[in-house]
C-alpha cells in the first residue's frame, strides 16, 4: 500500500459547462466534446441501420417476403450493412469511448492533435451525408461488399454516391487511428510505462494500427470501382477485360482487418469492466496486451478465407485456412484470461458487468463458429448462408455492441456526471441477451440447412426458424430502446455521480465527474501498475490509492 | 418439393461428400461445444461463488501464470490443427474431380440456370443426375458472379463470368433437392433456385430417353469447328485438336500447361494469352463472336477428339479409360479420403 | 546577426514541453506516411498482379510510354528532394533566407516535374492512349493493341494522377511556408512543420522512384 501526498486542485468547471453556445460545440478542440458529438452521430446511424434490420426481419416472416419487393429488400440489406459497418461499428467505441478516455487514462490534457480530431468528426459527418443522400435518393442494392461486376457494371443504383460517402468517412478513420498512435507513444504521463498502460489503451493501439494501414486499401478499391463504373473501363469486369477476383482480394484485404477494428475496442472495454467489477488485476496482463497486437497483425493475413469458393486457388485456400486458425488463438487467450480474472475475485453484477460477461459468452459462440468457417471443407457448405450471418452477428452484436453498452454504462457517470437507474440497466441487459440469442441462434440452423444469405424469399421449410428469429428481433429492439430512454432520462433526473462511483482504478476516475475541460490541473505521476485493486485501502468510501505521489512543477518553469 | 419435410433441423444427406462433411462438422461442433460449455460454466460458477460479500472486500493479488497461458494456447492450437488437416483433406477431394465423370455444362445468368447434358438434353433450373456416378459440372456465368449451391450435397462453387469453374459430386440418394444461387446477383437472386433430381441409373436412362435432346453439344461443336474456319488452320499450321484435351502443352515462354476446359476456353476467346511453343501467334480471337453455349459446344467436340493414348503418364487417372458418350459408365467407386 | 538566441515558443496546450510536441509531430507524419504507403501500395500491388496475369499486354503498355521523359522526371524529382533536404538543414540552423531559397528551388523543380508530366499526358492523348477519353485499340502505327493495354493505361493514369495530386499538395505547403518564412522568427517557430514537410516531400519522391521502373521500365514480358 503506498502512502500518498495529494493536494487537490481547486474545482474547475466541467467540460460540459465550458461554453454553451452551439459553436462552442461545433468548433471545439476538446476530445471529450468531440466524443459526445460522435456519440450523438453514431446513435443516429444505429437507428437508421436498425430500422433497415427491422423491416428486413418483418419481411422474412413469410417465405414469399410479400411485405417488401425483392428490389426494396436488396436495398434494405445493403443499407443495413453499409450503415452498420462504416457508420456505426467501426467508429463506435474508438471515437466515443476511445476519444473520451485515452487522454484521461494516460494523464494527458488532450489527444496529440485536437484539431485533427475535430476534422475527423466533420469528415465522418460529411461521409455520412453522402451515404444518407444515396439512401434518400433510393439506395443501393449491391450488398455492403460491392462485389463486381454487379456493382461496377450491372447495378442501376447509386453506387458511386454511396462509395464516395464511405471513402470520405475512411479518412475520418485514418486520422483517428493516427491521433491515437501518436498520443499513446508521445503523451503518456511520467511513470505510465507501456507495461502499466490500461488494456483499454493497448487494444485501441492495436485497433489504430489497423485503422491506419487497412483503410487506405479500401479507399483505393472503392475508387477503382467508381472509375470502372463511370468511365466503363475494365479493372474488375471480365467483359471489359478485368478480373472480378482482384476486387475481392483488394476488398477483403481491408474488410477482414476491419472486423478486428470492430471487435478489439470491445475487448478493450471488457478488460476494464471485468477488472473493476471483479476488483482484481486482469489475469495475464502481458498476454492480453500481446494478444491484442497479435490479433491486429495476424488479422492482415487471413483475408482469403472469404474466398474459399470464389475461384481462388486451392493452395491459397490451405494457407488462408491455416492462418485463420492461427488468429483464433490470441482471441482464445483473451477469453481464458478474462475468465481467470474472475477466479477469487470480488464480483459485483452491475449493468456493465452483465454486459461484459454477456460479451464473453456470446463472443465465444461467435468466435468458435468461425472455426467451422475456417475449416475448408465445411466452409464450402456454410459460406454465403445464414450460418455466416449468425457468426458475424454474434461477434458484432453479441460482442461489439454489448461491449459498447458495457462501456457506455460504465463510463456514463464519468462522461455525464449522472448515474442511470441500475435496475433498468440490468433488466435491459437481460432483455438484450435473451432477444439477441433468440434472433441469431436459429440462423445457425438455417445456415446449416442451406438457406442462403441475401434472400428476399426462401423455401417454405425455413419459415419456422425465420419466425423465431423475427420474434427475437422484436425483443432485442425493446432491449435497445430502453437504454435510449433511461440514459437520456438520467441526464436530467439521474442521481449525481461522484468522482468514482464504481471504486475503479484508472486515472480517469481520479478527476471529477464530468471531468474539467483540461482534464488534469497538473500532470499526474504514475507510481503503480494498472488494476492495482489489491492495493486499495479497505475503508472504502471512494478510497483509492492511485494518487499522484508528487506534483510536477507547472509548465514553463524550471 | 415432395421429398421436403415442412420443418427439419438437419439437411438431407444425398452425396458421398455429405457424410464426410457431417462427420467433420460433428467433430468441430464437439470441440466448440466443449469450450462453450466450459467457459459458460466457469463464468457462472465464478460469478456466483465469488460474489461480492462486503463492500470493502479486496481479493488477493493474482498476476497470472505462464504455465497456464502456454497450456491454453497449445491445447486449443492442437485441436485447431486437427480441424485444419481434416478439413483440408476433404477439401482436396472436393477439388479433384476424377476425369472419368459425367460432365455437365452449366451456364448461370440473371436469374436462371441453364444446364446441358452431354447427350444434348437441356434443362432450365433443374438438374437430373444418376446415383453412384461422378458428376462434374463445368460452369460459367453470362453476366455477374453466381453460385451453384446444393445443400444436400454440401457443395458450393462461385460461378464466374469470363472463366470456367468446376464442381463435382457423387449423388447417393434418389430424391429432389434444392439448388440455390448463393452469391448475390441482383434483384431476383432469391428466385434463382432450382431442383436437383437424383435418380437410380435405370430411371436416369429412361429420363434421358424421354427428353427430346437438342443436338449433342459435341456435334454442334463439330459444325462450329468447320463453319468458323478452325479446321482450316488446326492440324496444319496450328496445333491439332486430336488428343489435345487434358494433355500437357508446352508454351512459347517455356512453361507447360494442362489443356483443361479453362485452357481451351481461353485459347478460343483470348488466344494471345498463351502461345504454343513452335507456333506463330496468328490465331484471331473469337471473343464476342461466340456465345458461352457455342464455346461449350466447341469444347465438347475437342474433348471427344481426345483418346486414351494421349493421357499424360503421371496423371492420377491415366490408367482409366476416358469416358465415352453417350453410354452410361459403370458405377464408380465412392472416393475415400485422400484419393481423388 | 545570429538567430540562435530566439526564445522557444510555448508548446500547444496539450503538450508538456517542446520536445514532446516535436516528437508527436514527427511520429504523426511518419504514421501518416505509413497510411500513404498503403494508398499507393494497393494500386502498385494490383498493377503487379495484373502484370503477372497479362505479361504481354502490360509490357506492350510500358513500351507506349516515353521512358526518357520519365527518367528526366526522376532526376528532376531527386534534385528537388536534395533541395528540400538543404531547406530542412537551413531551418535547423535557423537561416530563413536559405530556407526560402531552397524551398523555391524545390518548388521550381516540382513544377518542372509536373510540366513534363503534362507534356507526357499530351503525347499520350495524341497516341490515343487515354482510357474513357480517346483510347483506341489500334495504335497510331496501325498495330493492334492487346485488350489489357487499356487496363495498364488505367493503372498508369491512376498512379501518376494520385502522385501528381500529392505533389500539388506538397507544392502548396511549400508555397505557404516559403511565404510565411519571410516573417521574422517564423522559421525558428516552425521547425516541426518544415521537418514534416521535408518528410512528406521525400516520401512523394520515393513513391516516384518506385513508380518509374514499375510503369516505364518493365518493357518485356
Amino acid at each position: 500500500m503506498t502512502s500518498v501526498v495529494y493536494r487537490p486542485a481547486p474545482p474547475k468547471p466541467s467540460y460540459l459547462a465550458a461554453g454553451h453556445r452551439v459553436t462552442s460545440w461545433l468548433l471545439t478542440h476538446d476530445h471529450k466534446r468531440i466524443a459526445v458529438l460522435y456519440m450523438i452521430s453514431i446513435t443516429g446511424f444505429f437507428i437508421i441501420g436498425g430500422i433497415a434490420a427491422t423491416l428486413m426481419r418483418l419481411s422474412l416472416l413469410t417465405p414469399d417476403g410479400s411485405l417488401t419487393t425483392a428490389d426494396f429488400y436488396n436495398r434494405l440489406f445493403t443499407m443495413h450493412g453499409v450503415v452498420m459497418v462504416w457508420f456505426f461499428l467501426i467508429p463506435s467505441i474508438p471515437t466515443t469511448l476511445g476519444n473520451f478516455l485515452i487522454p484521461l487514462m494516460i494523464g494527458a490534457r488532450d489527444l496529440a492533435f485536437p484539431r485533427l480530431n475535430l476534422l475527423s468528426w466533420y469528415l465522418f459527418v460529411i461521409g455520412g451525408i453522402f451515404t444518407i443522400s444515396a439512401l434518400v435518393a433510393g439506395g443501393v442494392d449491391t450488398g455492403w461488399t460491392f462485389y463486381t461486376p454487379y456493382s461496377s457494371s450491372f447495378s442501376n443504383t447509386h453506387v458511386v454516391l454511396t462509395v464516395v460517402g464511405i471513402f470520405i468517412a475512411g479518412f475520418s478513420s485514418i486520422l483517428t487511428g493516427l491521433n491515437f498512435i501518436v498520443t499513446l507513444h508521445s503523451m503518456r504521463a511520467p511513470g505510465m510505462y507501456w507495461r502499466r498502460l490500461p488494456l483499454f489503451c493497448w487494444s485501441h493501439y492495436a485497433t489504430s494500427i489497423i485503422l491506419v494501414l487497412a483503410t487506405p486499401v479500401l479507399a483505393m478499391t472503392l475508387m477503382m470501382v467508381a472509375v470502372e463504373r463511370i468511365f466503363r473501363v475494365g479493372i474488375f469486369d471480365p467483359a471489359l477485360g478485368g478480373d472480378p477476383l482482384l476486387f475481392q482480394h483488394l476488398f477483403w484485404f481491408y474488410s477482414h482487418p476491419a472486423v478486428y477494428i470492430m471487435i478489439l475496442p470491445g475487448m478493450a472495454v471488457v478488460s476494464e469492466v471485468i477488472a473493476c467489477f471483479a476488483r482484481k488485476r486482469v489475469f495475464g496482463y502481458g498476454f492480453v496486451a500481446g494478444a491484442s497486437i497479435a490479433i491486429a497483425l495476424v488479422g492482415f493475413l487471413v483475408w482469403g478465407h472469404h474466398m474459399f469458393v470464389a475461384g481462388m486457388s486451392m493452395y491459397g485456400g490451405f494457407i488462408f485456412s491455416f492462418l485463420s486458425f492461427v488468429v483464433a488463438v490470441p482471441s482464445a487467450v483473451k477469453v481464458f484470461n478474462w475468465t481467470a480474472t474472475l477466479y477469487k475475485g470480488s464480483i459485483s453484477l452491475t449493468t456493465p458487468m452483465l454486459y461484459a460477461l454477456g460479451f464473453i459468452g456470446l463472443f465465444v459462440v461467435g468466435g468458435l463458429t468461425g472455426l467451422f468457417l475456417a475449416t475448408l471443407a465445411l466452409d464450402v457448405h456454410l459460406t454465403d448462408t445464414y450460418f455466416v450471418i449468425a457468426h458475424f452477428h454474434y461477434i458484432m452484436v453479441g460482442g461489439a455492441v454489448m461491449a459498447y453498452m458495457a462501456g457506455l454504462h460504465f463510463w456514463w457517470p464519468k462522461i455525464t456526471g449522472r448515474m442511470y437507474p441500475e435496475w433498468a440497466g440490468r433488466i435491459a441487459a437481460l432483455i438484450i441477451f435473451a432477444g439477441f440469442n433468440l434472433t441469431f441462434f436459429p440462423q445457425f440452423l438455417l445456415g446449416y440447412l442451406g438457406m442462403p444469405r441475401r434472400y428476399h424469399s426462401y423455401a417454405p421449410e425455413f419459415q419456422v426458424l425465420n419466425v423465431m428469429s423475427t420474434a427475437g428481433a422484436s425483443i432485442l429492439a425493446v432491449g435497445y430502446v430502453m437504454p435510449l430512454i433511461y440514459l437520456l432520462w438520467s441526464l436530467k433526473w439521474g442521481a449525481i455521480a461522484g468522482d468514482n462511483p464504481w471504486k475503479a482504478m484508472g486515472m480517469e476516475w481520479t478527476v471529477s465527474s464530468p471531468p474539467p475541460k483540461e482534464n488534469f490541473a497538473t500532470t499526474p505521476i504514475v507510481n503503480e501498475e494498472a488494476y492495482a485493486y489489491d492495493t486499495m485501502t479497505p475503508q472504502g468510501g471512494g478510497g483509492r490509492s492511485i494518487m499522484p505521489v508528487a506534483i510536477k512543477p507547472n509548465r514553463g518553469g524550471a | 418439393m415432395g421429398d421436403q419435410t415442412p420443418f427439419q433441423l438437419l439437411p438431407e444427406n444425398a452425396s458421398a461428400f455429405s457424410h464426410a462433411s457431417d462427420a467433420l462438422t460433428l467433430f468441430v461442433l464437439g470441440v466448440c461445444g466443449l469450450f462453450t460449455v466450459l467457459i459458460f460454466v466457469l463464468i457462472v460458477w465464478f460469478s456466483l461463488r465469488y460474489r461480492r460479500k462486503s463492500e470493502n472486500e479486496i481479493p488477493e493479488r493474482i498476476e497470472g501464470s505462464i504455465l497456464l497461458e502456454i497450456v491454453w494456447m497449445v491445447i486449443p492450437f492442437g485441436l485447431l490443427l486437427v480441424m485444419f488437416v481434416w478439413g483440408s483433406k476433404l477439401f482436396l477431394d472436393m477439388k479433384r474431380p476424377p476425369t472419368r465423370a459425367l460432365q455437365i455444362d452449366v451456364i448461370g445468368k440473371q436469374w436462371m440456370w441453364k444446364i446441358q447434358h452431354p447427350g444434348g438434353q437441356r434443362e432450365i433450373d433443374a438438374l437430373h443426375v444418376p446415383t453412384g456416378v461422378p458428376i462434374k459440372l463445368i460452369m460459367t456465368s453470362q453476366d455477374v458472379i453466381h453460385d451453384f449451391f446444393v445443400p444436400a450435397f454440401r457443395i458450393k462453387q462461385d460461378v464466374l463470368p469470363g472463366s470456367f469453374v468446376t464442381e463435382w459430386f457423387i449423388a447417393t440418394k434418389p430424391g429432389n433437392y434444392h439448388l440455390f444461387c448463393s452469391e448475390y446477383c441482383g434483384t431476383s437472386h432469391s428466385r434463382m433456385v432450382g431442383t436437383v433430381t437424383v435418380m437410380t441409373p435405370e430411371d436416369y436412362q429412361s429420363w434421358l430417353a424421354g427428353v427430346v435432346p437438342d443436338e449433342r453439344p459435341a456435334r454442334a461443336g463439330e459444325r462450329l469447328f468447320n463453319s468458323y474456319g478452325c479446321i482450316q488452320c488446326h492440324g496444319k499450321i496450328a496445333p491439332t485438336m486430336a488428343g489435345l484435351y487434358n494433355s500437357k502443352v508446352p508454351l512459347s515462354d517455356g512453361t507447360t500447361v494442362v489443356a483443361d476446359e479453362e485452357y481451351l476456353r481461353e485459347s478460343i476467346l483470348a488466344p494471345a494469352a498463351k502461345i504454343v511453343a513452335g507456333y506463330a501467334p496468328v490465331m484471331p480471337s473469337y471473343s464476342g463472336r461466340l456465345s458461352d453455349e457455342q464455346v461449350f459446344q466447341l469444347i465438347a467436340y475437342i474433348k471427344e477428339l481426345a483418346s486414351a493414348t494421349t493421357q499424360p503418364a503421371d496423371h492420377p487417372d491415366a490408367q482409366l479409360p476416358v469416358y465415352q458418350l453417350p453410354d452410361l459408365p459403370p458405377a464408380n467407386r465412392l472416393p475415400t479420403r485422400g484419393q481423388p | 546577426m545570429t538567430s540562435h538566441a530566439a526564445v522557444e515558443p510555448p508548446p500547444a496546450f496539450q503538450f508538456e514541453d517542446a520536445a514532446q510536441q516535436s516528437n508527436a509531430a514527427t511520429l504523426g507524419m511518419w504514421a501518416f506516411l505509413a497510411s500513404e504507403v498503403l494508398f499507393f501500395g494497393s494500386l502498385v500491388v494490383s498493377l503487379m498482379i495484373c502484370r503477372l496475369r497479362w505479361p504481354q499486354a502490360f509490357a506492350e503498355g510500358a513500351k507506349e510510354l516515353k521512358w526518357w521523359l520519365g527518367a528526366i522526371n526522376t532526376a528532376v524529382l531527386l534534385g528537388s528532394s536534395y533541395a528540400m533536404a538543404l531547406a530542412v538543414e537551413a531551418a535547423e540552423k535557423q537561416i530563413a533566407k536559405r530556407v526560402i531559397r531552397n524551398l523555391l528551388i524545390t518548388a521550381s523543380l516540382g513544377i518542372i516535374f509536373l510540366a513534363i508530366k503534362g507534356t507526357e499526358y499530351g503525347l499520350e492523348y495524341h497516341d490515343h492512349l487515354i482510357p474513357a477519353i480517346n483510347y483506341s485499340a489500334v495504335a497510331p502505327d496501325g498495330a493492334e493493341r492487346l485488350p489489357q493495354v487499356q487496363l495498364f493505361m488505367i493503372f498508369y493514369f491512376l498512379l501518376t494522377l494520385l502522385h501528381a495530386f500529392h505533389m500539388l499538395i506538397g507544392l502548396t505547403g511549400i508555397g505557404i511556408i516559403a511565404i510565411r518564412a519571410r516573417r521574422p522568427g517564423y522559421v525558428e517557430r516552425s521547425k516541426n512543420m518544415i521537418d514534416g514537410l521535408g518528410l512528406y516531400w521525400h516520401f512523394v519522391d520515393i513513391v516516384w522512384v518506385f513508380l518509374f521502373p514499375m510503369l516505364y521500365l518493365l518493357r518485356h514480358p
